[in-house]
């Protein structure tokens, strides 16, 4: 039987890929995506929560994210375009100018 | 009535404000005048509060507004015009409108003459509110304000250098004033310490009502109180052993030396046991009392001894005073307590006048004091030579001056206490008086010419000053001629300050008057003999004398300054070199130090994180993050 720990210990290692790729990845685009995955990961997590407690303010909570992920990456993706139209470039190594 | 007290009190308060307005801008004699005719009309005020008390005996009592409510304690300003407080109001308002006037003349030249007045008219309210608070807290704020006004003249020419003792025994203006607040400081201690005591175990500070307590108190309690009081009051009275900052307060301009040095102010610490009378006549408390009468006869003795030698000019007078307030002291002690004011009184008149005189001889000689270099000034400065030798004669103490009246009053009180001893060192004490008073006069205004070689041309005072001092002097002449109205009317506050001589020394009291004229007539003597005659070798100083360790200790005050500097001043300063050093330098300013170098290095180390790439950014974020998981589950783990 598949119960709400299954679905936790899924969303947790979703979780974790997802910040791996925010940590190790250099290339701002695969931020993105890496930011998308760890969203989704919650959804999960909140989808599995609010149907284990039968209340559907959870699910009501990832189809915000949903949208907001959506509009994120609508906005993201322009400033991403800009950068690299000023740049040549979508390298994190290659952007570092406020060096403290 | 009421009205009247409040104008007594406060036209001084005004007059003080009004010249502060013009503190910074340079000299205006309206600012004087309004200053002085504001001091008149607070005369005027007490002497018809005076004429009122005296016609129908009504004690003015008012309260005009609640100061301290907190929680059981309650004090109000309040004022009491009685008796006792009426005769010092028109002793200060008479002298200080007078020295007002005077100082008009006398600080001419100054460039601060507006400041002056703003500080001297201060000085004059703060001294009303002294005596005519009805309360210690009143009494010990007025106390406080006379102590600051006293701090502000007496350092009022503050950028006079310092110079060595030697030279100059009192250093500086600044280093006198320093030296009269210090020295206050430390007896203030004790006065709040012996008010702090009549509060904690009467509840009150009003004098009606801790005077009521007083037959309800242990003995302990009288006398911890009595001996506190009397400390605070030696410290402005300048009693041994903390009188050395009165002489040195000469730095001082003299119309500050006349009001505050030698008519008021000092005179506060004798009102402060007059006032606490009740306390001080106590059986519990007799001890303490003879103590008082011992210590100021003592000073009286001590103070003229250091006078017979010294050389300039007002510091010959302050000795005076000093020596004049132990004989008050002497009377309070012994518990004829009108005499003692009387004396204040009396003493307040001829004193005020002796210095003024002073002022017009040293403005005349430019500031010189030093009395071998003046002499014959008589032909030139024909008024302030009479002033001065009618004041001389007033403390010298011979009749009809107001002198005699009031200190015969004193020694026939030692005879009549059958303290002999003090009996006679008074009475010693009154021919060295005599003596030291007429030397100053006889080498200043007789014998030979000694300034012309030197240089010196003087010339006469204003006669607006002189017209302005003759109310002194008048008074210097006719006040011991009151003695016997003054005293009825001291009488009616009641037993407290009732004090009669005895048959037997009423028998003798012509008797014992002559002896102390005796010795007084034969100190004049023996100073114009010494110092009036002219001629080559009169007034010539000896060697042999001016070497001999007699002379040597009086010239150098019993060496008693230069105790204290080895004593306290130089170790003090010793110790505060180290405490700075070790202590403040390496404990708390370190402290501080490193609390700031903390965070200056911290946040240098950790600068490197600040690489401006976003990937590490990340990572520190996740590091937090991973704390922050951490500590949360710690504390869920232990709390």
């Amino acid at each position: 039987m598949i119960g709400l720990s299954h679905y936790l210990i899924v969303s947790a290692i979703i979780f974790s890929i997802g910040l791996v790729g925010v940590l190790r990845r250099r290339n701002l685009l695969m931020l993105f995506f890496a930011t998308e995955v760890m969203l989704n990961a919650v959804n999960i997590a909140f989808a599995a929560i609010s149907h284990y407690y039968n209340d559907l303010t959870g699910q009501m909570f990832a189809f915000f994210i949903i949208a907001i992920a959506a509009s994120e990456v609508a906005v993201g993706l322009g400033i991403l375009i800009v950068l690299y139209k000023k740049y040549g470039s979508l390298d994190l190594d290659d952007l570092a100018s406020m060096r403290g | 009535m009421e009205t009247l007290v409040y104008i007594a009190l406060f036209a001084p308060f005004v007059g003080s404000l009004f010249a502060a307005l013009f503190g910074m801008s340079p000299r205006a004699i309206f600012v004087g005048v309004v200053a002085s005719l504001l001091l008149a009309t607070s005369f005027i005020a007490s002497l018809l509060l005076a004429i009122n008390l005296y016609v129908t005996g009504e004690v003015v009592h008012v309260t005009m507004m609640d100061w301290i409510n907190a929680g059981d304690f309650n004090v109000a300003f309040g004022f009491v015009v009685d008796q006792i407080s009426v005769s010092m109001m028109l002793v200060v308002t008479l002298v200080s409108t007078i020295v007002h006037i005077y100082a008009i003349g006398y600080m001419d030249h100054d460039k601060s003459f507006n400041r002056f007045f703003s500080y001297l008219s201060a000085f004059v309210f703060s001294m009303l509110v002294l005596v005519m608070s009805d309360n210690f807290l009143g009494l010990f704020i007025g106390w406080e304000g006379v102590g600051v006004c006293s701090w502000l003249l007496v350092g009022f020419w503050y950028h006079k250098p310092d110079q060595a003792r030697e030279d100059n025994p009192s250093i500086s203006p600044s280093w006198a004033a320093n030296e009269a607040f210090i020295m206050n400081r430390i007896a203030d201690l004790g006065m709040l310490v012996g008010i702090f005591i009549l509060y904690w175990n009467t509840g009150s500070l009003q004098y009606d009502e801790v005077f009521a307590q007083l037959p309800y108190l242990g003995e302990g309690v009288l006398i911890g109180a009595a001996i506190a009081l009397f400390i605070g009051a030696m410290g402005k009275s300048a009693q041994f052993p903390l009188h050395t900052w009165l002489t040195d307060a000469m730095e001082g301009p003299t119309p500050v030396s006349a009001l505050i040095h030698a008519a008021t102010m000092v005179t506060a610490g004798v009102f402060l046991v007059i006032r606490a009378n009740p306390l001080y006549s106590m059986e519990e408390v007799a001890g303490v009392s003879f103590f008082i009468a011992s210590l100021g006869t003592f000073v009286a003795f001590y103070a003229a001894s250091m006078a017979l030698v010294e050389r300039d000019l007002k510091r010959i007078i302050a000795y005076s005073t000093l020596s004049q307030l132990g004989y008050m002291f002497a009377a309070a002690g012994l518990g004829a307590y009108w005499i003692a004011l009387f004396h204040l009184a009396a003493h307040a008149f001829f004193k005020a006048l002796l210095f003024l005189g002073g002022g017009n001889v040293m403005h005349a000689m430019h500031d010189e004091l030093d009395l071998f270099k003046m002499g014959a000034l008589r032909k030139k400065m024909r008024g302030t030579w009479i002033y001065m030798t009618v004041a001389s004669i007033a403390l010298a103490g011979l009749p009809p001056l107001a002198g005699f009246w009031s200190k015969d009053a004193i020694i026939e009180t030692a005879f009549n206490e059958h303290t002999y001893i003090l009996w006679i060192m008074l009475v010693i004490t009154a021919g060295m008086t005599a003596f030291y008073s007429f030397r100053q006069v006889f080498l200043s205004f007789h014998g030979e010419d000694r300034h012309t070689a030197l240089g010196f041309h003087p010339h006469e005072m204003y006669k607006f000053v002189l017209v302005a001092m003759s109310p002194l002097a008048v008074l210097a002449v006719i006040t011991g001629w009151f003695m016997g109205t003054y005293k009825a009317f001291i009488y009616q506050i009641g037993e407290s300050v009732q004090y009669e001589m005895s048959d037997h020394t009423h028998h003798l009291a012509t008797y014992l008057g002559l002896i102390v004229i005796f010795f007084a007539v034969s100190g004049i003597a023996y100073a114009y003999y010494k110092y009036a005659r002219t001629g080559e070798n009169a007034w010539k100083r000896s060697e042999k004398v001016e070497n001999g360790v007699l002379y040597k200790l009086l010239i150098n005050q019993y060496y008693v300054p230069k105790i204290y500097e080895e004593v306290i001043t130089k170790p003090y300063a010793m110790l505060s070199e180290k405490f700075w050093t070790h202590v403040d330098l390496k404990i708390v300013d370190a402290t501080v130090d490193n609390i700031a170098k903390f965070f200056y290095a911290s946040g240098d180390n950790v600068r490197g994180m600040q690489t401006g790439n976003l990937s590490n950014y990340l990572n520190w974020m996740a590091v937090g993050g991973v704390i922050l998981l951490i500590v949360a589950a710690l504390s869920a783990a232990f709390v």
